[in-house]
């Protein structure tokens, strides 16, 4: 224990010049790989973005000419640049599909997992290197797969991201490539999450003691977890629904269904109720997949920027981890309105109730946490900051959700779609501009710029609101989600479809304001204020290394002698204490 | 760059980075033959009395399957060999219970192809009805680990073995790794035998 055992030497490495592609394309280095997986997540979020403005034109204007880029799209999509529902529903579709696996995910945690929690922990790289590249390279691909599958003759996957059966089954769009790419997807993630798990086991640096991890390691690792027990029931739903569309098996398959006034040539006997279940199974552990790392983020920014220790650091640790253990065991909240009798929904409105227990302790202690600190007002802390009350909104509006008596007449309304999106949106997704501001310096060794990245908040905040709070109001004047109209054409939405072009100008109003946030992003790597390795005073491991970090990481050895969060402590003459002091030991 | 903990076990976990992440990776493998059992036993219940029938009609090979379970824990056996023979520090008979091992594998492939061969010569493919469906989907899944499988013992008794020369005790642990991966195949074996043929 006493023996520092990650010392290593930063004079070896410099001195070890590696090719351009082995130092920048298939490079071993996590940090390099961090950066690949934050780039290639950054890309599709705005990728995303993208394929959802044009479906708002579509809900703000129903059947008039997309303006400027209508006519991009071919007559078999939007003949006179008039949006067909197929189109609608193929952009629909894989903006869910592009944001949560391809946007957030890569971001979150192969982004940030990957770059900073070896750092964290003191450690030199991943336990697996090679695996980590591999890991990577199948995220790319699956990406590449999505992407390409828009120019399919048929189009892109269009049958929502949770490709229920029997539709996803028999659907002539690219739904098989979806599946393809999903099933790279999984793999990628599996590989990263056996080398995080394996990482934060093994690989932690002398002193660094379970209690002393940051709170984003714990983040992490516990995500980590989701994703390796989770996601391997989706890949067997994939294949099996690989199976019904490409060797036309029956697994999804209803005796006699019936498709266009015809009895369909399957041999019948499945169960569309199956997918269902393999498909919650990983996909609500996969809801904690994108917002802990979110969490574990925001508590760092939050402890630095308050200078004070994390109120109720114990209790985060142990609601994080109930947190995951108790992910698994509510997915039929989803299926509420399958009718699988009340026995089984008691259960699972039981188990729902019970995980709102864990979040709202660790927004709690977030929340105690700013209580008497001096804080400081950066950029990275207002996402920190934006993020308590809009994941407070989102996991609220959550709970009449989780109660079947009042989920049958929300479900399938926009209030769900509102629900879920304040809990990624301006939840997750402002807790990661929160670490791209936090870490940049770490990653560049400059910093981002602060007026900048305020035009970025504030303008962010208030157009993420006009999206996403008429959704609630709109929903719970029972406007079904997946209109390709908007719902103009029911009654009941009269009083409020107009509410859609508030929503849309929003939107649009929201892309403008990343504008703000792309400029800085590419100027600061270049002309940003230089950083030195700790410009935020801050206590955690990282920020002993230099920036930006040499290959190996560490031009000292680490040795930890202290919990995480140790700011402002009484009598000390600077206001933080490192978690390993420099190696004068 | 040196990852510490790749040959040497951690002081307090007593276990290599390897280990750890093979074991890992053997959870995720449960969840997904789990996932696939779970599937079979759905279907299964659902079939309105069927299922018996539809078993009845594909006229799987009773013989041949037992043949192939013991081809597979034979080969089970050579695997700990090889493993045993290289603790022992004997490259050549490391080198052949793992050909032996890889042989085993290669067997069951072939008998498997038979099996296959013979349904399709009946008309029984997985479109036919839904206990075809989850027999091929989920034996052909295991032939593909099987192939994995082979793949990886093939490579660390071909070209791999050099290591034995430079880091016997890396070699070494990278067979008991893959050792606990092929296990891992030859027990989903041992479930899917009885749940197909004998049930």
């Amino acid at each position: 224990m006493a023996e520092p055992v990650h010392a290593s030497p930063a004079h070896e490495e410099h001195h070890h010049e590696q090719s351009f592609w082995r130092k920048f394309i298939f490079s071993t280095d996590h940090k390099v790989i961090g950066v690949q997986y934050s780039v290639t997540g950054l890309a599709f979020l705005l990728f995303g973005f993208v394929l959802m403005m044009l479906m708002r034109w579509q809900l703000a204007y129903p059947g008039e000419p997309i303006p400027f880029v209508g006519s991009l799209f071919g007559e078999n999509r939007a003949p006179g640049g008039i949006m067909l529902p197929d189109f609608y529903n193929e952009l629909g579709a894989m903006h869910g599909t592009i944001m949560v696996f391809l946007g957030v995910v890569p971001l979150a945690v192969g982004g940030f997992g990957n770059f900073v929690m070896p750092l964290q922990l003191g450690a030199p790289d991943m336990a697996f290197p090679r695996i980590n590249m591999i890991s990577y390279w199948c995220l790319f691909m699956g990406g590449v797969t999505m992407f390409g599958s828009f120019f399919l003759p048929n189009g892109a996957a269009g049958n929502g991201w949770t490709s229920y059966s029997p539709l996803a089954d028999t659907a002539l769009n690219g739904q098989t490539a979806w599946l393809i790419g999903m099933i790279f997807l999984i793999t990628s993630s599996l590989l990263g999450a056996i080398n995080f798990i394996t990482t934060a086991i093994q690989l932690r640096a002398p002193g660094m003691t379970w209690m002393r991890l940051p709170f984003f390691c714990w983040a992490q690792i516990v995500t980590a977890f989701l994703l390796l027990l989770a996601f391997p029931p989706l890949e067997a739903a994939g294949v099996l629904q690989l199976m019904d569309r490409v060797a036309a098996t029956s697994f999804f398959i209803p005796d006699g269904l019936v498709i266009g006034g015809e009895v369909a040539e399957f041999s019948g006997g499945g169960s569309p109720l199956l997918w269902q279940h393999l498909f919650w199974f990983l996909a609500h552990p996969e809801v904690y997949v994108l917002i802990l790392p979110a969490m574990g983020i925001v508590a760092e920014v939050i402890a630095n920027n308050s200078r004070k220790p994390l109120w109720g650091y114990r209790s985060m640790v142990y609601s994080l981890i109930f947190l995951g253990f108790m992910s698994f065991i509510v997915w039929a909240h989803h299926m509420f309105i399958t009718g699988m009798g009340s026995v089984m929904s008691t259960f699972f409105q039981t188990t729902t109730m019970i995980i709102s227990i864990p979040s709202v302790i660790i927004l709690s202690a977030l929340f105690i946490s700013l209580w008497g600190g001096s804080i400081r007002f950066n950029t990275a802390m207002l996402f920190a900051l934006g993020f308590l009350p809009m994941f407070g909104i989102g996991g609220l509006t959550g709970l009449p959700l989780g109660l079947s008596a009042a989920d049958i007449p929300l479900h399938d309304t926009y209030y769900v779609i509102g629900h879920f999106h304040y809990v990624v949106a301006p939840g997750t997704l402002f807790a990661l501009f929160a670490g791209v501001y936090y870490w940049f310096p770490k990653v560049t060794g400059r910093m981002m710029n602060e007026t900048l990245g305020k035009l970025h908040f504030w303008p962010s905040l208030v157009f993420m609101n006009g999206v996403f709070f008429p959704m609630m109001v709109q929903g719970l004047n029972g406007v079904s989600r997946r209109l390709a109209d908007g719902g103009i054409t029911y009654d009941f939405a009269g009083e409020v479809a107009g509410l859609n072009r508030m929503m849309s100008v929003s939107a649009w109003c929201l892309a403008v304001a990343q504008i703000p946030f792309i400029i800085n992003f590419f100027m600061s790597i270049r002309n940003g204020e230089k950083a030195g390795r700790n410009p935020w005073n801050s206590t955690t491991v990282e920020w002993l290394a230099p920036s930006p970090a040499p290959h190996g990481n560490f031009d000292q050895p680490i040795e930890v002698v202290r919990g995480p969060y140790e700011y402002s402590v009484p009598g000390s003459d600077q206001d933080y204490a490192p978690q390993a002091e420099p190696a004068s030991t | 760059m040196e990852i510490p903990y790749t040959v040497e076990a951690h002081p307090e976990t007593g276990l290599n980075n390897g280990k750890i992440g093979i074991w890992l990776f053997l959870t995720s493998e449960v969840m997904l033959f789990g996932a696939l059992f779970a599937t079979f036993i759905m279907l299964r219940l659902g079939s309105d009395g069927q299922w018996a029938h539809m078993q009845e009609e594909a006229e799987l090979n009773i013989p041949l399957a037992t043949i192939n379970t013991i081809v597979l824990i034979a080969s089970s056996l050579t695997m700990v060999m090889a493993w045993a023979s290289l603790m022992r520090g004997q490259l050549g008979r490391f080198k052949l219970f793992g050909w032996a091992t890889v042989g085993c594998g290669g067997i069951f492939l072939v008998i498997k192809y038979f099996e296959y061969t013979a349904k399709f010569a009946h008309d029984h493919f997985p479109s036919s009805n839904t206990y075809l469906a989850i027999y091929f989907t989920m034996t052909g899944l295991h032939a593909l680990h099987v192939i994995g499988g082979m793949a990886w013992n093939a490579y660390f008794t071909g070209p791999g073995s050099k290591l034995f020369h430079t880091n016997r005790q890396w070699l070494t642990d990278r067979v008991e790794h893959s050792g606990l991966f092929w296990h891992f195949v030859d027990l989903v074996w041992i479930f899917l035998f009885p749940v197909f043929y004998l049930l």
